[in-house]
């Protein structure tokens, strides 16, 4: 329990294969609180499998998850995990195309979230101020009475992390969040994951190696469904191993 | 916020129409039809009073669905189950309302009970000569069924085609246990010849205007509860789970409750909806089991428009009076019509007539502002209020929503 103690996520010799394949093999991990980690590596490297396990979708055939040090992340489904604090951010942009960008973050509030205080809600004066300052923070003031599916898709993965954030989580992963943005988006988003790690621990998932240097944080490689190599991006890059399952051999 | 509001206003204006003309024709209908001498030209006859009280019966079952269906997303093709149980339930009191003035005479057996010489009132008919208890069952088993389905359904993920498929069977189980004699629930022949209702006679001119204005007041309440629902923070949560359910889940609600809890309530609704109808049409029998009753149900509430509140019940009175003027002149064709039907509103309205009609009056208006031509910047709040078609149906529309995969 010793190591566990000061971590926000402890993953330790988890496996988890699908008809017979693999996708995560003896992957252990450990992120310290208030820590961002970038994690890299090729296609079915089992990345968004990782993510998978960690909020409560895929349950793991062997191995350990434990959750700000104490808690068993095995023992939880999805609903449970995301009120416990760790909120998580789809590979492609996934808002509430129907409703407009506030309401998507009035839903995302921290609060109850059981039937009847919603059917019964009304909206106080501390969430309205939670509200624009999340609007703040994602640049989308202007946008706040539009339609999320009127949302450009670099707009719709800002109010997909505005959310993340309305949750409150002390844990944040972060599924590939600039795939498909142009350069002046991509660096807009590390300018907020930056400011968002000052107060959550952060995983984020990114191919983009601009984007990762941009974060400037602690890489990890996987491979295969185990870590590769882990260090700084420089270190990282460096390693011929990780060349090698890039480049082929 | 203000586009909500705008916007709103408009949706809610046509809700309160709603409730304001079905709480009028409460009052004005018996009142046509009893007050007003025969020979007037405005004299309601009594079999058009009895025909429309049906079809608002009709109208709150779709009502029903389109909260489930056009709200939460869930197709379910077994609602006439739940308007039949209300109906059963309703019959039963009836039945028991007749007391001996029945073929056999028995003062406590209904007749068909005689008939299969049994002894004694098997336990679950019990209580249903008290209107109260008959009143609640009403209520209770639909809501209970559902409740009883709802929770192993939606607990275990059980989505889409798949959910659908299984409602239906739910039906139709319902029927093969109904057509049963020994169920108890009057077989192939189910529960006719009532009597009274609350000791006033079920043919009677004026017991029928009373049920005409309780199906209205009944349905004006309907609307108001569903629209009270749809537009609180739960309403936007049921839209949530329609459009993306993995999402709702990941920041931490439960969308099996969510259903669960939209499921219970309308099969509620349709079980007072079925409740009211018995009375009505004067017979109550397994054929209301009938799987392709549930999917008629889902064509009104197509033809009207899903996810609109006022849409179900316009679509329900125009599929029935369809309905009752096709199978009066040409019967062979009703089926082929109403399939027909089916198949050109989903091809070509898939809002339905209501969603027409929004596109309709969106095109004018857009015409007239374009005609009197203010600078764009001018007039934010007329731009606002109606948001541009492509951004708006995606929460409303059948064409778009083909629901987000979360990954």
């Amino acid at each position: 329990m010793g190591r566990k103690g000061g971590t926000i996520l402890y993953l330790d010799g988890v496996s988890v294969s699908f008809d017979g394949f693999r996708a995560i093999n003896n992957l252990s991990l450990v992120l310290d609180r208030g820590e961002m980690r970038a994690i890299i590596g090729p296609n079915g490297a089992g990345k968004t499998t990782m993510m998978d396990i960690v909020t409560g979708k895929t349950r793991p055939d062997a191995g350990e998850v434990f959750f700000d040090g104490s808690v068993d992340l095995t023992r939880h489904d999805e609903a449970d995990i995301a009120t416990m604090g760790i909120g998580r951010k789809f590979q492609k942009p996934t808002v509430f195309e129907g409703h407009t960008v506030e309401d998507n973050l009035v839903l995302s509030l921290k609060g109850p979230r059981s039937i009847f205080p919603a059917l019964f809600h009304r909206r106080s004066a501390e969430e309205n101020r939670r509200i624009d300052e999340i609007l703040a923070v994602t640049r989308l003031e202007t946008k706040r009475s539009d339609m999320a599916a009127s949302l450009s898709h670099g707009q719709k993965q800002w109010l997909e992390i505005g959310m993340l954030l309305a949750q409150d989580p002390k844990l944040l992963l972060v599924d590939e969040p600039v795939a498909g943005m142009t350069d002046a988006e991509t660096a807009e988003t590390a300018r907020l994951l930056k400011d968002i790690a000052r107060t959550h621990s952060v995983i984020v998932v990114e191919h983009d190696m601009h984007f990762v240097r941009e974060l400037g944080v602690k890489v990890t490689c996987l491979h295969e469904g185990s870590v590769l190599s882990e260090g700084s991006l420089d270190h990282v890059s460096s390693d011929p191993r990780v060349i090698e399952v890039y480049l082929g051999r | 916020m203000i586009t909500g509001r705008f916007f709103a206003s408009g949706a809610d204006r046509r809700v309160l129409a709603t409730i304001l003309v079905l709480l009028a024709a409460a009052v004005l209908v018996p009142v046509l039809n009893l007050a007003v001498p025969q020979t007037s030209m405005f004299h309601v006859p009594t079999f058009m009073v009895a025909l429309v009280g049906k079809y608002l019966c009709y109208a709150m079952l779709a009502l029903a669905l389109d909260l489930v269906w056009g709200y939460c997303g869930i197709l379910s093709l077994g609602h006439g189950a739940f308007f039949a149980l209300g109906g059963y339930a309703m019959g039963m009191y009836l039945m028991r309302q007749i007391g001996d003035r029945g073929v056999y005479g028995n003062p406590i057996l209904p007749d068909f009970m005689v008939f299969l010489n049994w002894k004694e009132l098997p336990w679950f008919w019990y209580g249903f000569d008290q209107f109260w208890f008959a009143a609640l069952m009403v209520v209770l088993v639909p809501g209970a069924l559902a409740f009883a389905f709802g929770w192993f359904a939606f607990r275990s993920r059980v989505t889409g085609v798949y959910l659908s498929i299984i409602t239906q069977a739910l039906t139709y189980a319902l029927l093969l246990a109904f057509f049963r004699n020994d169920m108890g629930f009057g077989g192939n022949n189910g529960l006719t010849d009532f009597k009274d209702i609350l000791g006033f006679n079920v043919q009677a001119g004026s017991t029928r205007s009373a049920l005409f204005a309780a199906s209205a007041v009944a349905l004006a309440l309907a609307v108001y509860v569903t629209w009270r629902i749809v537009g609180s923070k739960f309403g936007k949560l049921m839209i949530s789970v329609r459009d993306a359910e993995s999402r709702t889940r990941f920041l931490g609600w439960r969308p099996e409750n969510i259903k669960l809890f939209a499921f219970t309530v309308s099969a509620v609704m349709a079980g007072i909806a079925g409740a009211l109808f018995v009375p009505q049409v004067g017979i109550i029998n397994p054929g209301e089991f009938d799987p392709s009753n549930s999917i008629e149900v889902v064509v009104w509430t197509a033809v009207g428009g899903r996810g609109t509140i006022v849409g179900p019940i316009i679509g329900a009175l125009l599929v029935n009076t369809g309905k009752s003027y096709f199978t009066g002149a040409l019967p062979d064709l009703w089926l082929f019509a109403l399939g027909g039907l089916f198949v050109c509103v989903t091809l070509f309205l898939p809002r339905g007539v209501l969603g027409l009609w929004d596109q309709l009056r969106e095109r004018s208006e857009r015409r007239r502002t374009e005609a009197d031509a203010p600078p764009p910047g001018d007039a934010p709040a007329i731009v606002r209020a109606t948001p541009p078609a492509q951004a708006e149906p995606r929460g409303l529309g059948a064409a778009t929503p083909e629901p987000q995969p979360a990954e």
